[in-house]
């Protein structure tokens, strides 16, 4: 116990005395929880559209008008040929092209039927989809009040029909940033802990401090513990950083309670150290250490559903997020800052908690090895 | 010369003999194009649905098999009262709930008028959104069934078309960026981190006083980082055309001309970084801080550059990353000419030249 006490001393001197780690602590959050949210916005706007108009007619005219009067797109280029047009989208500074052919107004009063065309830039699928879903409601919109202009529609509907309300809960404003804040600071928690674990341990063995650690009498674990302790101290000290600035900048406090967060993180703080225990356990050199970590942390991120939902992955993906630890608690922050989730709602979710804390630990300290090779 | 390629050999045994690494070097973008190809997708597939039917007749019935039977949803809960869908959304257990009032069938025949509540868990928007829109579909599909549709006069058609990418395959904008990253990751991290190991562990001193001008010192470890690069940019561009499917539209020896150009970007930023760096630990951070995230952030593989707000565009200009990344779009995807990319190849000359200069002046021959 004395010993643990040193070390303990030991390391947090250590800690305080690199100004990389402080750093780290400090700006990795406050420069995550600025930047990502604020370009990770997926609200697809500002669509810019080029108009081949080969018509020059009322209703062409009325069309271009209502779609750029509706705030989605914006008008970049008029012209009359459709190959200016593909070289505008060519050199990316058009989304979308809208051809109105020529007669486009006569065939519809004359002949009842007109064509318009549309083509998307799919390169970003998303944004093609999007572009065109819209393009379409409001060409729909436009065949509508041509309708209503020529034709008496009956106001009353005969026929059966579904009315459907829908309601969003918890996020009614679908505000992404509510979103995506509480899924960064999940990362945030992983990323410090792992690193730093990983790093400071495989920094002792590269510099050979670790031999002598080795050759005292301190015990495995009473080392392995001297290690963690620390680190959990930064990490919880990390998200506690982060969540001043999310309420700092967003304004966001979670709608669950604080004591709930903090159960959750203590216990996956355990789990994220001994995934950068293990990680140096296979690692000689801090260079390996690091490219070891971000190999786990891209694989983690990547499954962790912070960007696609888990339930679209196949089955073979969605297996490997069930022994995934921060899938977990990405879902479990976002649960109790957007939902108020409390903890009884998330009684399996803190069960797997324990099971990757204890596992991960307990796979570090078997393969921890007081010797050298 | 001879003791220049001496030194080169002797960086190249550093890197070959650490096969941890190497596997990890090589793996990475194997493992990145598998996930990316096959694992992610911002498609909505088999939703959890609970449902609150108050009814349950023939009609809601019929609707609740068919929404459980298309591909976007599953329905995984049957409530019995309102109180209880608080509950299912805090377990996230659904995503969305259908409430079907009582007397649907009897309502929707016999008044023509029915109402149907939606509940999305819109803690996750877009996702809410869009599983909401394919509810709705379904619905809507149903009733049609019902009115069997008349033909309606002044109808304006319109046919679409997606140029360049007409499956929407999302393997047109990660392949880029993940180039990007891992060149990023080679280049700039991998190059400083090794450049100030020897700086640490005091060998840097041995290989100063060595007859060897030391400029080229460093360079020559560089070397082998910028093979391997170029090893991994091959791997992609490999698994992209035979794993994804995802030609190469443009011409091969231009992309791969535009890549090296990009790695030696990498790599003068990695020379950059260890010429005023000391310690393993600030290049790593610097690195991941200062190029890894802006190559995640600003490449725009993963966040539309257009919806960034004034400033954060402004900044992504100065990131070679998000020249890189348009470059590789506008030659694999959109197989365009040299001409449509020169202002972006000049760009990363220019940054590139900048910042090698500014390597070498900053480069200490002494140590403190």
């Amino acid at each position: 116990m004395r010993n643990l006490v040193f070390l303990l001393q030991k390391e947090f001197r250590q800690i305080f005395r690199n100004p990389t780690i402080l750093r780290m602590i400090l700006i990795m959050p406050i420069l995550q929880l600025i930047v990502i949210p604020l370009a990770a916005d997926y609200e697809i706007k500002h669509i810019s559209i080029s108009v081949v108009d080969q018509d020059h007619s009322t209703y062409s005219a009325k069309l271009i008008n209502k779609m750029t009067a509706s705030g989605y797109f914006q008008l970049v280029e008029y012209t009359q040929s459709y190959t200016q047009a593909t070289k505008t989208v060519g050199e990316g500074k058009t989304d979308l092209i809208l051809t109105i052919p020529a007669h486009f107004e006569r065939d519809i009063i004359k002949y009842n039927k007109a064509q318009l065309h549309l083509a998307a830039d799919a390169v970003n699928g998303v944004r093609a989809g999007l572009g065109t879903a819209y393009a379409g409601q409001m060409i729909g919109d436009f065949n509508r009040e041509i309708r209503e202009e020529w034709m008496l529609m009956p106001k009353f509907n005969e026929l059966p029909q579904i009315e459907i309300t829908s309601a969003n809960w918890y996020n009614p404003h679908f505000d992404y940033h509510l979103f995506m804040v509480p899924g960064i600071l999940a990362i945030l928690v992983t990323m410090v802990g792992a690193f730093l674990t990983a790093l400071n341990i495989v920094a002792e063995k590269e510099v050979g401090t670790i031999e002598q650690i080795n050759v005292t009498p301190i015990k495995k674990h009473e080392f392995i513990l001297g290690k963690l302790i620390p680190f959990w101290v930064l990490g919880m000290v990390s998200i506690t950083l982060g969540m001043i600035v999310t309420f700092v900048i967003f304004r966001f406090l979670p709608v669950g309670s604080f004591f709930t967060i903090y159960a959750f993180s203590a216990v996956y703080l355990f789990g994220v150290l001994g995934i950068g225990l293990l990680i140096s356990t296979f690692a000689d050199t801090q260079q390996q250490a690091t490219l070891f970590a971000f190999f786990c942390m891209m694989v983690f991120i990547l499954l962790g559903g912070l960007y696609t939902p888990i339930e679209s992955m196949p089955e073979w993906a969605q297996w490997l997020t069930r022994i995934n630890p921060p899938a977990y608690f990405i879902k479990i922050i976002r649960a109790i800052y957007i939902k108020g989730s409390a903890f009884t709602d998330l009684v399996p979710e803190f069960l797997a908690m324990i099971a990757f804390a204890l596992v991960f630990n307990a796979l570090a300290v078997l393969n921890y090895r007081k010797r050298s090779a | 010369m001879k003791t220049f390629v001496a030194f080169i050999r002797k960086e190249f045994w550093h890197v070959l003999r650490d096969t941890r690494s190497l596997v990890i070097l090589l793996g990475l973008p194997v493992v990145m194009m598998i996930l990316f190809g096959f694992a992610l997708s911002s498609e909505v597939k088999n939703s959890n649905v609970a449902i609150l039917d108050y009814s349950n007749d023939d009609a809601s019935r019929l609707l609740i098999d068919r929404i459980d039977q298309s591909q976007y949803f599953s329905v995984k809960e049957r409530l019995t009262s309102e109180a209880q869908i608080e509950r299912v959304f805090r377990r996230g257990e659904a995503r969305l709930v259908i409430i079907f009032p009582q007397h649907f069938q009897d309502d929707l025949l016999h008044t023509n008028q029915v109402q149907v509540r939606f509940i999305g868990d819109a803690s996750d928007p877009n996702t809410s959104n869009i599983v909401i829109n394919y509810a709705s579909s379904i619905f809507r599909d149903y009733q049609n069934e019902l009115t069997e549709q008349k033909k309606l006069p002044y109808t304006i058609e319109t046919e679409t078309r997606m140029l360049y990418n007409p499956q929407l395959k999302s393997s047109y904008n990660f392949v880029p960026g993940v180039m990007t990253l891992i060149l990023m990751l080679l280049g700039a991290m991998m190059t400083s981190v090794s450049i100030v190991k020897e700086k640490e562990t005091g060998t840097m001193e041995i290989l100063l006083v060595s007859p060897m001008r030391p400029l080229l010192v460093v360079l020559s470890k560089a070397v082998p980082y910028l093979f391997l690069c170029f090893i991994d940019v091959i791997i992609i561009l490999l698994l992209a055309v035979y794993l994804l499917d995802m030609p190469i539209r443009g011409s091969l020896p231009l992309l791969l001309a535009e890549s090296l150009l990009f790695i030696l970007t990498t790599l003068s930023l990695g020379l950059l970084v260890s010429a005023v760096v000391d310690s393993q630990q600030t290049a790593m951070f610097l690195s991941l801080v200062g190029f890894l995230m802006p190559a995640l952030v600003f490449s725009g593989f993963m966040f539309p550059i257009e919806n960034m707000p004034l400033p954060l565009q402004i900044v992504s200009n100065i990131v070679p990353t998000k020249w890189y990344y348009s470059i590789v779009r506008a030659i694999m995807v959109k197989g365009l000419g040299f001409s449509y990319v020169a202002k972006q190849t000049l760009i990363l000359v220019v940054m590139t030249v900048i910042y090698l200069t500014v390597a070498i002046r900053k480069f200490k021959i002494r140590l403190a």
